[in-house]
């Protein structure tokens, strides 16, 4: 009996660590490509470690284009989106989980029904909206489009978390004399921040990777690192070496976050499926 | 201060009239039970009071003051939550001077009245302590500690220990009682539970289907319950109940015949009584008497159960037609299951309804004695 649980530990232990070996191939891959020279980059068969390890991609890709303002404008996009977003969700989700009405379920599942929608498919009206208002390569415009894009994925997130916040609580404070924002600010914030920093986290990644409105709606102003590595995919071909560069600069900022907070990501997202 | 009143206070969810039309008088410094079973609309009578809900029809003032539309935060009333409702992320003394910082009161203040609170209620080793590091009556305490230093106008408790276990139950129950004497405030209080009714109210409100059976003292209620909703709800164990058929009825009370030639004489109000009508006799417990010496009427019963609590003996009987029986008996009373015994009543403390379940009145203020 207990030979058979260490062998079925063992097991389970392989498949785990095969399967984290299969996702983390294509960044290790990326990585050691970018220390690679061009001729490299492209040889077959292709080594599993850089030979001659070289950084000239790095200074090809900061002489052609300035990461600085690419990495300032994802990072303006990032928060300015997730913090917007959270101006507009924390009251909506509030209002939702403790004042419900007969149409709060309809609306929440609307709200999500909004994400099967393509993309792609509001693309025209939206760029014609952001030519007409000039905001086409504005950091606002790409700030507006991505926190309605998060929107319902922001709503959903913090409704639930408050839901599992009992009324009692928030009607204490109210008998006590706090007002409706005294409520939100000294009670509800407070005891659901570890479900807000989950939301926050989980936008701020899903922003800084949002490619399509990026691409469509930016050329050179407002162009966050998205855009910068689309830039690397150029006419005269690929350059492979470079691109990985690129990506490796584009990525590391929210790889080092998403490192560091990956215990709150988890529990974020395992909330409510594991009580 | 702390008078409140109802007027007509109706409240509908959606199309489910929850209250019915409720006006009552709370008196300043009256300690006022809401008692009911489940789904009869007290919690939410209370909640219609501290604001927490918006009437939908009628009026209540505090103080004379209309707060029908005024919001909680602006009623002056403090709450009890069956649920304690702490603030789980602030500490015990943060938890009880939230309300203070609320109303912008100066820190030294806050800090005194948080302090005198712990004392009275011997919280003062846990003011550091978050409310999960304590227990179920510690965070009751907290509770009501937190609803004291705000010195408002009106407690409200909202089933407050139901959430106990029995003996803590019995304990937080005394020390309400102790500090309803200190507090000199008006209090309101929901609770289902017949006995936390009885020992805790000045005034009890009975109240079923949303709408009130009877308002009165605990002792009014016990003698005189104006129907047989209110007689099996006040007491306990629960009133019996056995049909009998009026006999004669004079200005002396009325006579009735429970079963075969077994007639009873009930000092009760009876005017309108005529021959023949079928009644209901209602009886508790504690007022019959087992073997039947000194009775006015007799019953032969069959024992089925019998549980000894020590102090008393309660013995469940079956009567000719299957009625149950609860009869109370010393505690040292030696009956065994299937023995056939005999069930006395004495006509003075029985209650007699009609077939409406209304009252008829009784004639002396105080049954048992006749005084």
């Amino acid at each position: 009996m207990h030979n058979r649980e260490m062998m079925a530990r063992a097991a389970w232990g392989t498949v785990a660590w095969l399967v984290a070996l299969v996702m983390f191939f294509p960044i290790y891959w990326m990585l050691i490509t970018s220390f690679k020279t061009e001729g490299a980059a492209i040889a077959t068969p292709p080594t599993f470690l850089p030979v001659h390890p070289t950084l000239e991609n790095y200074a090809a890709v900061q002489a052609r284009s300035n990461y600085v303002l690419f990495a300032w404008n994802s990072i303006v996009v990032a928060f300015g989106s997730t913090g917007l977003g959270l101006v507009v969700a924390v009251p909506a989700a509030w209002a939702m989980a403790f004042i419900p009405s007969k149409r709060t379920r309809g609306t929440l599942l609307w709200m999500l029904s909004t994400k099967m929608l393509p993309p792609v498919g509001v693309l025209v009206p939206i760029y014609l909206l952001f030519r007409d208002w000039g905001l086409l390569d504005t950091r606002i415009g790409l700030v507006m489009v991505v926190m309605l894009m998060n929107l319902p994925i922001v709503i959903w997130m913090l409704y639930t978390y408050f839901k599992e916040i009992p009324r009692d609580i928030l009607e204490s404070a109210r008998m006590e004399g706090a007002g409706l924002w005294q409520e939100l600010l000294y009670i509800l914030l407070p005891i659901s921040l570890g479900g807000i920093a989950s939301t926050v986290l989980l936008t701020i990644i899903l922003a800084w990777n949002e490619s399509f409105w990026s691409l469509n709606l930016t050329a050179s102003d407002a162009a966050p690192l998205t855009a910068f590595i689309a830039s690397y995919s150029s006419p005269e071909g690929l350059f492979w070496a470079k691109l990985s560069a690129a990506s490796t600069l584009a990525i590391a900022p929210i790889l080092i976050l998403g490192w560091f907070s990956q215990k709150q990501l988890v529990r974020g997202l395992t909330f409510g499926a594991v009580k | 201060m702390g008078n409140i009143t109802l007027s007509g206070v109706r409240k509908s969810f959606a199309d489910l009239e929850i209250i019915k039309g409720v006006d009552l008088e709370i008196a300043e410094r009256e300690f006022v039970v809401f008692v009911g079973p489940s789904g009869s609309g007290k919690s939410t009578l209370l909640r219609l009071v501290a604001g927490l809900e918006s009437v939908s029809d009628g009026g209540i003032e505090i103080d004379g003051r209309d707060v029908t539309d005024v919001r909680p935060s602006r009623r002056g009333l403090a709450m009890v939550f069956q649920s304690y409702a702490l603030y789980p992320h602030m500490s015990v003394r943060n938890n009880m001077a939230f309300g203070l910082k609320m109303a912008k009161t100066p820190k030294d203040e806050i800090e005194r009245k948080v302090n005198e609170a712990a004392h009275t209620l011997q919280l003062e080793p846990y003011l550091e302590r978050k409310p999960r590091a304590l227990s179920g009556g510690q965070r009751q305490r907290v509770a009501i500690g937190r609803a004291i230093v705000r010195d408002p106008t009106a407690f409200l408790f909202d089933e407050p220990l139901s959430n106990l276990d029995a003996a803590l139950r019995v304990q937080m129950r005394l020390e309400i009682a102790r500090l309803r004497q200190h507090l000199d405030a008006t209090m309101v209080y929901v609770t289902h539970d017949q006995v936390e009714a009885m020992t805790l109210a000045d005034k009890i409100v009975v109240l079923r289907d949303g709408a009130v059976e009877q308002v009165g003292s605990p002792l009014t209620l016990y003698h005189h319950p104006v129907n047989k909703f209110v007689a099996g709800f006040i007491g306990s164990p629960t009133m019996n109940f056995l049909d009998a058929t009026v006999r004669s009825a004079d200005a002396s009370g009325v006579q009735v015949e429970l079963g075969a030639d077994n007639a009873l004489h009930i000092p009760v109000e009876a005017s309108a009584t005529g021959r023949d009508q079928s009644v209901i006799v209602g009886v508790r417990p504690e007022h019959l008497l087992l073997g039947g010496e000194g009775a006015d009427a007799r019953i032969a019963a069959q024992v089925q159960v019998v549980e000894h609590l020590g102090g008393v003996t309660y013995v469940y009987v079956r009567i000719a037609d299957g009625t149950m029986m609860t009869v109370e008996a010393p505690g040292d009373t030696d009956v065994k299951v299937d023995e056939r015994v005999e069930i006395g009543l004495v006509g003075a403390a029985c209650h007699v309804f009609d077939r409406s379940e209304q009252s008829f009145r009784h004639l002396t203020h105080n049954p048992l004695t006749g005084a």
